[in-house]
């Protein structure tokens, strides 16, 4: 079950961080972003640290820096805002190359791309090393209240029901003499985008029904959960990564 | 100036800033899920689901305006709320950005008690204020629905980009003295385009939607006290 379903970012394997089970490297992650953006800004060498944590996770679950590196072009309009604010920050100022520039600024874009960098990198680790599914059984099994895990599961069950239509339908203007070009794609698409929604959703509500007919009551049966919850042992080595940190944010709060 | 998407990452908001907007989104999506399990019935648990796949898709298409270097994303608040309401709609965003923020690291995990404020909170909750009161002023035409879907779409816009600009001011990690002014008017300006196309694309919808299958849209069928009989979809109803 589940084959064919988004997973762009997930990376096959069978390393010990794929390994893991999901809510683990869920509460593992979500703490680790919060130590990383806790850090006061001025303490560099901690980010440094931060950044040695993630290339050691990167490098046990076999993800290479490329791949990486080429996914968090996610944060580039981030980037490019922080790199303003040297230009448009207030209070004292500073001569560089130049350049006349804000302090406060500066370290504002520094503490932007620090702190952007390392949670996108954290993010997408956890999405090479999880698929959507096991996501949200990770979820699930953190309380995450069961509305919620049931309008993700059908989301992302549904995304490929919204791509197939869209698919099927661009198919058939073509084979009915359309031939879009470049932007004018768009208009073929736009004006079809209430139909789109509406196809998908029938098929989508067939879907629905077949499964409320086969004893679906708003959650998973436990089979689709995979293997079982997280042992005390993996627990544990999970939280190594977002106790060092832990660890590394309080040694900044105090040196700083 | 200019360099502003939707999504809020690591370290733009200080600390404790993001930590009151935290708990201030996890108690509003707490009161949701409570009313959000009365409305979420047999047509609504498909129609939610496919809500947030579309406003997942919809949000991948990041739109650059060329003039300013910007780039903003549609948002789908409004038409969430049309269709599922405001709390299921609420709900349908915040799965969005949640989901986002964990496998694609669009908006910082710890940013996102801010990130689910501005757009599943704030930008649902005022395009569901502005429907409410237009579909009672305006006439129960197409022309009506498509009026209602379209302004409270462009306003949910700039509401949630605003209130960015709020918490920027509150708690953004440089001071950008008098430059704040001017980030509320970019982010409105741009804003008001995005919110353009997202007031078309949500009109269009469910527009579409209302004259196949009106009992699918919760705003008439929640402001209507007749409702018209529930059809149950036949197998083989659709293709």
């Amino acid at each position: 079950m589940g084959a064919g379903h988004a997973h762009v970012l997930y990376r096959e394997s069978t390393s010990p961080v794929h390994r893991l089970p999901p809510e683990a490297k869920i509460a593992a992650m979500v703490s680790f972003t919060i130590a990383v953006v806790a850090t006061p800004r001025e303490a560099y060498w901690a980010f440094g640290g931060y950044a040695l944590l993630v290339a050691v996770v990167a490098a046990l679950a076999r993800v290479g820096p490329r791949w990486l590196l080429g996914r968090a072009l996610i944060e580039l309009p981030f980037v490019l805002f922080a790199f303003a604010l040297p230009f448009f920050g207030a209070g004292e100022r500073v001569e560089v190359a130049g350049l006349n520039l804000s302090v406060d600024g500066l370290l504002g874009g520094w503490n932007i791309l620090a702190k952007g960098t390392l949670g996108v990198l954290a993010s997408l680790l956890l999405a090479a090393t999880t698929t959507t599914r096991d996501l949200i059984v990770g979820l699930d099994r953190l309380h995450c209240p069961q509305i919620f895990t049931q309008i993700a599961t059908f989301m992302l069950r549904y995304l490929d029901v919204l791509v197939g239509e869209a698919r099927r339908m661009r198919v058939a203007r073509v084979s009915r003499g359309d031939d879009p070009r470049f932007l004018w794609q768009l208009r073929g698409f736009a004006a079809g985008i209430g139909a789109l929604f509406l196809r998908a959703f029938e098929r989508g509500e067939r879907v629905y029904l077949a499964m409320v007919s086969r004893g679906y009551s708003g959650r998973m049966p436990a089979v689709w959960q995979g293997a079982g919850a997280a042992t005390a042992g993996q627990w544990a080595a999970a939280a190594t990564v977002p106790l060092t940190a832990a660890a590394i944010a309080a040694a900044a709060v105090v040196l700083t | 100036m200019e360099i502003l998407a939707m999504h809020i990452s690591n370290g733009i908001i200080n600390g404790p800033v993001a930590a009151v907007f935290a708990a201030f989104a996890l108690a509003v999506l707490t009161l949701c899920v409570l009313r959000g399990r009365r409305d979420l019935d047999d047509r609504l648990a498909p129609m939610a689901g496919l809500v947030a796949a579309f406003i997942f898709a919809v949000q991948m298409l990041n739109f650059p305006i060329l003039t300013a270097g910007v780039s903003g994303h549609l948002l789908g608040g409004a038409l969430a709320a049309l269709l599922v309401g405001p709390w299921v709609g609420a709900l349908c965003v915040a799965v969005v950005l949640v989901v986002q923020a964990l496998v694609f690291g669009d908006g910082g995990v710890a940013m996102l008690g801010l990130n689910v404020t501005n757009m599943a909170i704030l930008g649902t909750a005022a395009a569901y204020l502005l429907i409410a009161l237009l579909l009672r002023v305006l006439p129960r035409t197409p022309a009506g629905l498509a009026v209602t879907a379209f302004v409270s779409a462009l306003v949910s816009v700039v509401v949630a980009s605003q209130g960015f600009v709020l918490q920027y001011w509150l708690g953004g990690t440089t001071d950008l003295g008098n430059n704040l002014t001017g980030l509320a008017g970019t982010m409105a300006g741009v804003h008001l385009l995005i919110g353009i196309g997202e007031g078309l694309i949500t009109a269009t919808t469910v527009l579409t939607v209302a004259k196949v299958r009106p009992d699918l849209v919760y705003a008439l069928r929640a402001l209507e006290p007749v409702a018209p009989a529930t059809r149950v979809p036949v197998a083989g109803s659709a293709r």
